[in-house]
């Protein structure tokens, strides 16, 4: 289950290396590629932590992890 | 440039400000809760929701003082500025993977601070003492920006003098003493609406009144060359890449080691609010985005501005008419509130746990506690008015620059010590003595610039990241050296499945000396 974390890595990829996306064209209304570039991330980033937060998330209705500490009876 | 005196947005930002004003003392009653207690106060309880925790963290994370330096500075300097877009994009997933652990075993054993998880993580008085002492000075000058913030709108509106600010922040400080914290998670939802509408409306009105963003961008990038230190549209050379990355990098590590960062997070119902809210708050970094490209804007309507944190209200004052002037001005000095009041909760709950519980007296009750952190909210405020009207604005700014270098240098003991404890709790105070007094000595060095050319490696990186770096190095030698002496592993009250952001935790649990046993 955790391996799907590694999806997280992809922005991180995406942006920490600027010599990729640092140049005027293709330009998308108006806007040089190095901006829409960036924003395009924002969307992606988001569905991205999404997607790895529905994929890790708990069962619905979880057994209650039992502590030892707070044991139920 | 002047602004003139317009009387129809002032009425119209006296009546928002009015309305928060309510809100802010109306909010003691929500979500009803003993205000006597820390825990209420200084956390509203911890069971806020996603809708609220969204509102809260954008509103405390995104600050009034961001939306003006921001664009300010892509003003000024072109793309360099822009990190600010890759970077709030990387905090999140980055958070995503670190916090919810950080929330979890918070909620297990009351933390109400980093360094109180510090403190039962490694036993040691001294690491979470630095760690509370870092925090404290890295938010006084943020506290003080808010108000800057504050200032240059009203500056915008034609409001001279010092007074409006000082009543500004009387009744700031009025309502976070009686509310707490859930003061500015329901002014949140104001401010977080007046902004989005702000920003919205600018962000389509004003390029039609420009020619479109071709022209934008066109101005934009035949204006920076001609600066006295000429700017750039794109970062055009190797160093200014490594200096991009490493500033977006190092400053979305350092953001939710801040205080007030913290706060909001520990505020929150489960660390399913927390995880889910990771992927909803990218919705405050495309506005960021947006908003920084006002900027550039500002540029091409040849705004002929001599400070650049008067770009944005210069552009509004030109473009908007006078009511929607009141709107948007408000939804700014608004937006200083919230992170104001987050930032004081955040640093009285430091000095009441960290501080006089640890040093003057431990033999409080709780009672006193909330006490001591309410008073405590209010000098915090004071000093930063204080702050602000005595010194010159510059030292506010280069102390919030130095405030990112330091906050990064708890790092290792905070959210590394998620992870392990296999650092030693000697070798990780000795990391951040070192980092903090050479990230210090380097930006002071030059003059409080960001990025520092490191000697050896030959690149221009962030200051910060740099520290964090010689940080790590002396923690990681001073651990082998020392080995096993005097580690206290025995007494680590957090016990490892404690820390699971997997594990559902939605009732709070009750309060139990966790012996390890």
């Amino acid at each position: 289950m955790r391996r799907w974390y590694l999806l997280l890595a992809l922005p991180f990829l995406g942006l920490l290396y600027p010599p990729l996306y640092a140049t005027e064209d293709p330009e998308l209304f108006g806007f040089p590629f190095f901006y829409w570039y960036q924003f395009a991330w924002v969307p992606l980033t988001a569905a991205l932590t999404y997607f790895v937060y529905r994929k890790t998330r708990p069962p619905e209705r979880p057994a209650r992890p039992d502590t030892g500490r707070f044991r139920r009876t | 440039m002047t602004f003139e005196v317009d009387g129809v947005a002032i009425a119209v930002f006296c009546a928002l400000f009015l309305l928060v004003t309510v809100l802010g003392f109306v909010a003691a009653r929500w979500k009803r809760g003993d205000l006597g207690l820390l825990d209420e106060w200084g956390l509203g309880g911890r069971r806020f929701g996603t809708v609220i925790t969204w509102f809260l963290l954008g509103g405390d994370l995104f600050t009034a003082y961001t939306f003006i330096a921001v664009p300010a500075l892509v003003w000024a300097v072109g793309a360099g500025g822009f990190f600010a877009l890759p970077y709030t994009v990387l905090v999140f997933p980055f958070v995503f993977l670190v916090m919810p652990r950080l929330w979890s075993v918070a909620s297990k054993h009351r933390y109400v601070t980093a360094a109180d998880f510090v403190k039962g993580r490694f036993s040691s008085r001294g690491l979470a003492t630095a760690i509370a002492f870092t925090g404290l000075l890295a938010t006084m000058p943020y506290i003080a920006l808010q108000l800057v913030g504050i200032q240059v709108v009203l500056e915008g509106l034609g409001i001279e003098g010092e007074w409006p600010l000082i009543l500004a922040f009387a009744v700031l400080a009025a309502y976070t003493y009686t509310s707490g914290l859930r003061a500015p998670a329901m002014i949140a939802l104001v401010k977080d609406t007046l902004i989005y509408a702000t920003v919205i409306v600018a962000i389509v009105y004003i390029p039609s009144k420009l020619g479109g963003w071709d022209n934008i961008f066109s101005s934009a990038s035949q204006a920076l060359p001609e600066r006295d230190e000429p700017g750039a549209l794109l970062p055009g050379t190797p160093d200014a890449h490594v200096a991009y990355a490493t500033l977006a990098l190092g400053s979305a590590m350092a953001l939710f080691l801040y205080p007030h960062a913290l706060t909001a997070v520990l505020s929150s119902r489960s660390q399913d609010v927390v995880r889910r809210n990771m992927s909803l708050l990218p919705a405050w970094t495309f506005l960021l985005g947006l908003m920084a490209l006002l900027g550039y804007m500002a540029i091409a309507a040849g705004l002929n501005v001599t400070d650049p944190n008067h770009a944005v209200p210069a552009l509004f004052a030109d473009m908007f008419p006078s009511w929607f002037l009141g709107v948007a001005f408000a939804a700014i000095a608004i937006g200083a509130l919230v992170p104001a009041a987050v930032m004081s909760i955040a640093a009285a709950n430091l000095f009441t746990r960290n501080v006089w519980k640890e040093f003057v007296n431990s033999d409080i009750s709780d009672r006193q506690e909330s006490q001591i952190a309410k008073i405590v909210s209010l000098l915090v405020k004071v000093g930063a008015l204080a702050f602000v009207i005595l010194l010159p604005t510059q030292f506010a700014i280069d102390l919030q620059l130095l405030g990112g270098v330091w906050m990064l240098q708890t790092l290792p003991a905070v959210m590394i010590a998620l992870y392990t404890r296999w650092f030693h709790r000697w070798a990780l105070l000795a990391g951040w003595l070192v980092g903090m007094v050479a990230g210090t000595w380097i930006a002071a060095s030059q003059d409080f610039a960001p990025v520092w050319e490191v000697p050896v490696l030959g690149v221009t990186a962030y200051t910060a990241l740099v520290a964090l770096g010689l940080n790590l190095v002396v923690a990681t030698l001073i651990t082998l050296v020392l080995g096993g002496r005097g580690r206290a592993d025995d007494r680590d009250e957090t016990r490892l499945e404690e820390y699971d952001e997997l594990v559902e935790t939605r009732e709070p649990a009750p309060t139990v000396g966790a012996g390890v046993t």
